[in-house]
């Protein structure tokens, strides 16, 4: 049809469209200009006008890229292919890798097409085939074709046959079954002197390697020899121009034979033998002052460090590192903090020696490398130098970026949380992050802060002068002001008399009324959030005990308050003004300084409300925040408990719950302790027979009966460490454990006693046990048990087992679950599996179903591990939950 | 593997897309959008390399791919563009965009390297650009005589 008799054929060019579009001025314009487009192209394809098929096609193309819809050209692309002529195959290939990719079904009806082209006279159609299969095929098109791509891997002409070995790749990744298949073509390509058969197929053969066992073997014990020439012969060769990059004959093709002589070296001496004098060439010889001599280095020394050990090229690898970190490019530097995080598993000590350059990285102007080497450092820092790490740290933070605060302070609190040698340092060192970060400190960390302090009886005084000292001189951080009021309000008295000062403090004078001036001021500040001034008016009630001369102050400083606009303070005001004012007998006793937090409640509480807890880091390394709190220690804070001068939670069906337990308990809680922890038996005798049973057994009658779930994965969150602390909280566990199945007579004794038994109700429904996923190497159990009193939620203890007879590193386990149901993920008992079953991991997590009743549990899981390294992935549905849950 | 190749104008244009993994139309407009924000934002002098949902970009590469090679191979196709545009700019790759896609299509195959010899890649791209002329030159005196003949 002639186009100038119709206004809405594609008469334009592809040119003239692409000058329109971009002549427009504004979004709505060019929107406009391309919807007019595209109508006149619909149009021109619902007439089927093969002449426009071309054009239509390149203009969508271009439409596309712009980011609009071209979903109705897709069947062009088919058309296209099917036509005979060369230039619309080739358009038409060009859109249907652009326009298409394998999940869409169109795709399927192009194999025919694919299937007469891959055997076409035209060499340069058989090209086009090979490159659209490999670039977008499916599995089922890979399975088709197979046979196809297989035989033009023996073209005569070498640009088809290494179209056809990259291809391959896409198909054995797609079906890894085919991959014996290829195996002796490809590495009968090895031998070829045409740079692009030969990098390609070396890529394949890589490929091979990874999916298959047996082809690894082939290659390995067939070609090693042969690449290691290949790869010398490429090392010596003379300045070729067609494959010179900056004085290197081919960079390209040298990293790939040394990434898969890597493979091949890996786990096999004498390969690794047999590679040893070309990678100290390698590594030696190539001058490196240009990216690509910098790219081969890089490869040299990733190859190094895999393959079995040689002592003297691992020297040499990690100096070729120093070398990159001193280099002024940043991109070298970048490789170089990457490559050290992965040598810092093999040889910590060797990468320990670039500390101070790797730190000087955590400064430097690009974000990129400040997060690499940030990383680094952190898993650089250990007992003995987290000190000076952290003194460096903490004082770039008051220099660094706004945006890179975040990141920096999230892991100084990590390291100081998992490290720090002693208490007081702790609080010291969150004292400084507070104030100069604290608006990026999470809410737990502070709260951790608290407890750690409230643990510390020997070092209140000096935490709250310290506090105090510091607030002087800054009140901007709401989260450093929320923790230091806390403690001015639980430890005024302190402060004030300078009790259990240190050697190392200065005596300070603080009046009673500096102290209630400090908090004044800070409750008058417009900028804190009502929290704070919630906060500050309990600190303020509190000192109205503890400083009797200035009560009459503060309850005018209270009294103001009683207006508020913020219900909570309004309340608080009237009710604490009525405190101060007529229950002067009943006021001292309220505002006792707070008992002791448990650490141990507190983590497991923690861990059980991070939202991300469970989906990102699922156990392997929470970092709870009381790392503090050596094993030791704690024990020593809890027995404290007794000795402290606070008032131990008094409810009297706790006492009597404590008595009962210091009396008789000790063979049922062994019997518990049995079932969970086997090596911890005699460690609980001593610890029954000293008498600290009141630790942790008293903590679920000091919180409410609905928490006592809390205890539970607060004690299971514990259990990565055998220590004595463990087998305490493994005794509140195992007790409770058995209560709850209601199978230990003792317990029912205990519910006979207990004030409020909040377990009976459960007792009734025991749920079995399921197998929930099973492989090879692995197996998962769950373990089902009831909330109290909420018959939708269920507590799931999961059990992993290792039936492979290698060790799992980095076990981590997650799980998603559809909307109807909540889950929420506690750590995980640790992250080492050991083989063949000998030891297990367990982690605890709740799901909460809305549809209980109506819907049955349902989850999908993965689980990622490394095994020497390497990491591993297995994933399932789990669907055979029991049906009420 | 790398998993696909971008080319953003300075202001922030898409010149050419390649992607070698699937994603959704959806998806692909999401990397674009937050990819090139981010590097759009970065200085001259600092490194190619930007860290973006747990991948490496520039160009997005698998994890224990080499960053280094992979700006190679950036340098490589840039380099090849050259030579076919005589020094190119941007206004050759708005026109010309599928030129650059056949040109990629001869350097990288299913995400790999596969051919590292410019004049080899050039001369396949020459090879069958003159395909396309005979094809149009046949085209064109076949509709000349059909004209001729509908006269």
């Amino acid at each position: 049809m002639d186009p100038i008799l119709n206004p809405f054929s594609s008469g334009t060019r592809l040119r003239d469209m692409i000058r329109a579009i971009r002549a427009c001025k504004t979004a709505a314009e060019e929107r406009a200009a391309i919807r007019k487009e595209c109508a006149a192209i619909r149009t021109s394809i619902n007439e089927n006008d093969p002449d426009y098929r071309h054009r239509n096609l390149a203009k969508l193309m271009f439409i596309h890229m712009l980011g609009y819809p071209t979903h109705f050209g897709q069947m062009e692309c088919l058309k296209c292919i099917a036509s005979p002529g060369f230039p619309e195959k080739r358009i038409g290939y060009l859109g249907l890798m652009l326009l298409l990719d394998e999940r869409q079904e169109v795709l399927m009806l192009v194999t025919n097409s694919l299937k007469q082209d891959l055997n076409h006279m035209n060499q340069y159609i058989v090209g086009l085939a090979l490159c659209a299969l490999g670039n977008i095929c499916s599995a089922e098109m890979a399975r088709d074709l197979a046979p196809e791509v297989e035989r033009l891997l023996q073209f005569r002409d070498p640009n088809i046959r290494k179209k056809a070995a990259l291809c391959s790749i896409r198909i054995i990744k797609k079906v890894p079954d085919l991959a014996e298949n290829f195996v002796k073509p490809a590495t009968a390509l090895l031998k070829e002197k045409h740079h692009g058969v030969l990098i390609t197929a070396v890529q394949l053969c890589a490929d091979l390697c990874k999916v298959s066992r047996e082809a690894l073997e082939h290659i390995r014990k067939k070609c090693t020899e042969g690449l290691v020439r290949t790869l010398k012969d490429l090392a010596n060769s003379s300045y070729s121009p067609e494959y010179d990059v900056s004085g290197i004959t081919d960079p390209f093709l040298h990293i790939r034979l040394l990434k898969l002589l890597r493979l091949l070296g890996e786990g096999d001496a004498d390969a690794s033998d047999s590679m040893n004098d070309i990678l100290a060439q390698v590594g030696t010889k190539t001058e490196s002052n240009k990216v690509a001599a910098n790219a081969i280095l890089y490869e040299c020394v990733q190859t190094i460090m895999s393959i079995e050990g040689n002592g003297g090229l691992r020297v040499l690898a990690i100096g070729i590192l120093g070398k990159f970190l001193s280099n002024r490019d940043n991109n070298i530097r970048y490789v170089a903090l990457n490559m050290l995080m992965k040598a810092v598993t093999a040889d910590p000590q060797a990468v320990l020696r670039y500390r101070a350059t790797i730190l000087e990285c955590v400064k430097d102007a690009d974000a990129s490398i400040r997060k690499r080497a940030l990383e680094l450092v952190y898993v650089l820092v250990n007992e003995s130098n987290v000190k000076p790490l952290t003194t460096e740290l903490v004082s770039y933070l008051e220099t660094c970026d706004q945006d890179f605060k975040g990141d920096l302070t999230a892991k100084i609190c990590s390291i100081v949380s998992k490290f720090s040698p002693e208490k007081i340092w702790y609080i010291d060192q969150m004292i400084k992050v507070l104030l100069e970060a604290g608006s990026f400190v999470k809410d737990e960390v502070w709260r951790a802060l608290i407890v750690v302090i409230s643990n510390a009886s020997e070092l209140h005084g000096y935490a709250v002068r310290a506090l105090y000292k510091a607030f002087q001189k800054s009140n901007e951080q709401e989260a450093f002001t929320r923790v230091a009021i806390w403690c001015i309000g639980e430890y005024g008295d302190l402060l004030i008399n300078n009790v259990g000062m240190l050697d190392l403090e200065d005596r300070i004078t603080v009046t009673e009324s500096d102290a209630v001036d400090l908090i004044e001021i800070t409750i008058q500040c417009h900028a804190l959030d009502f929290t704070t001034k919630a906060m500050a008016l309990v600190a303020l009630l509190k000192l109205s005990s503890r400083f009797p001369s200035c009560s009459e102050r503060i309850r005018e400083i209270i009294v103001k308050y009683k207006g508020n606009f913020v219900l909570e303070l309004q309340q608080r005001s009237i009710e604490f003004n009525s405190i101060i004012a007529r229950h002067q007998n009943i006021r001292s006793m309220l505002v006792e300084r707070m008992p002791v937090l448990d650490e141990a409640t507190f983590i497991g509480r923690q861990a059980g409300s991070l939202p991300d807890a469970g989906s990102i880091s699922a156990g392997s390394s929470v970092s709870l925040p009381n790392g503090v709190a050596k094993p030791a220690d704690s024990l020593v804070d809890l027995l404290d408990l007794n000795s402290n001068d606070a008032p131990a939670p008094s409810s009297s069906g706790g006492d009597f719950l404590q008595d009962l337990l210091g009396v008789d308990l000790s063979p049922a809680a062994q019997s518990g302790a049995n079932q969970t922890s086997k090596s911890g038996t005699d460690a609980l005798l001593d610890l029954l027979s000293v008498g600290s049973v009141s630790g942790p057994v008293e903590s679920p009658s000091a919180q409410s009966n609905s928490s006592a779930i809390d205890i539970l994965s607060a004690s299971k969150s514990e259990k990565a460490s055998v220590s004595p602390l463990d087998d305490l909280s493994s005794l509140s566990l195992s007790s409770r454990t058995t209560s709850i199945t209601g199978a230990a007579p003792m317990m029912d004794l205990l519910d006979g006693f207990a004030s409020t038994p909040p377990k009976s109700e459960n007792n009734g429904t025991v749920y079995p046990s399921i197998t929930a996923f099973e492989s090879s190497s692995l197996q998962l159990t769950f373990n089902f048990s009831k909330q109290p009193g909420n018959s939708q939620t269920t507590n799931i203890q999961a059990t992993f087992i290792n039936l492979s007879s290698d060790e799992y590193t980095d076990f981590i386990f997650q799980a998603a679950v559809p909307k109807f149901l909540q889950l929420q993920l506690d750590p995980a008992s640790g992250s080492t599996l050991p083989a063949n079953g000998n030891g297990s991991i367990t982690q605890n997590f709740r799901v909460t179903n809305s549809q209980n009743g109506k819907k049955s549990l349902v989850m999908r899981i993965r689980i990622t591990y490394k095994i020497n390294g390497k990491e591993k992935l297995e994933e399932g549905q789990i669907s055979n939950f029991p049906r009420d849950l | 593997m790398i998993h696909f190749v971008l080319l953003i104008s300075r202001q922030g244009k898409v010149r050419l897309t390649k992607w070698y993994s699937p994603y959704s139309q959806k998806e692909r407009s999401k990397v674009i959008r937050e990819l090139s924000s981010e590097i759009l934002s970065r200085g001259p002098k600092l490194c190619n390399f930007v860290e973006w949902r747990g991948f490496k970009v520039v160009y997005k590469s698998d994890q224990d791919d080499n960053e280094l090679e992979t700006l190679s191979i950036i340098h490589h196709y840039v380099e090849t563009l050259d030579r076919y545009f005589g020094s190119v700019c941007e206004l050759d790759l708005i026109f010309n965009f599928h030129k650059a896609y056949f040109i990629l299509d001869e350097i990288l195959l299913a995400g790999e390297m596969q051919e590292t010899s410019k004049r080899t890649t050039l001369r396949l791209i020459a090879a069958q650009e003159e395909l396309l002329e005979a094809a149009k030159e046949e085209a064109s005196s076949l509709s000349s005589i059909i004209a001729q003949a509908t006269k």
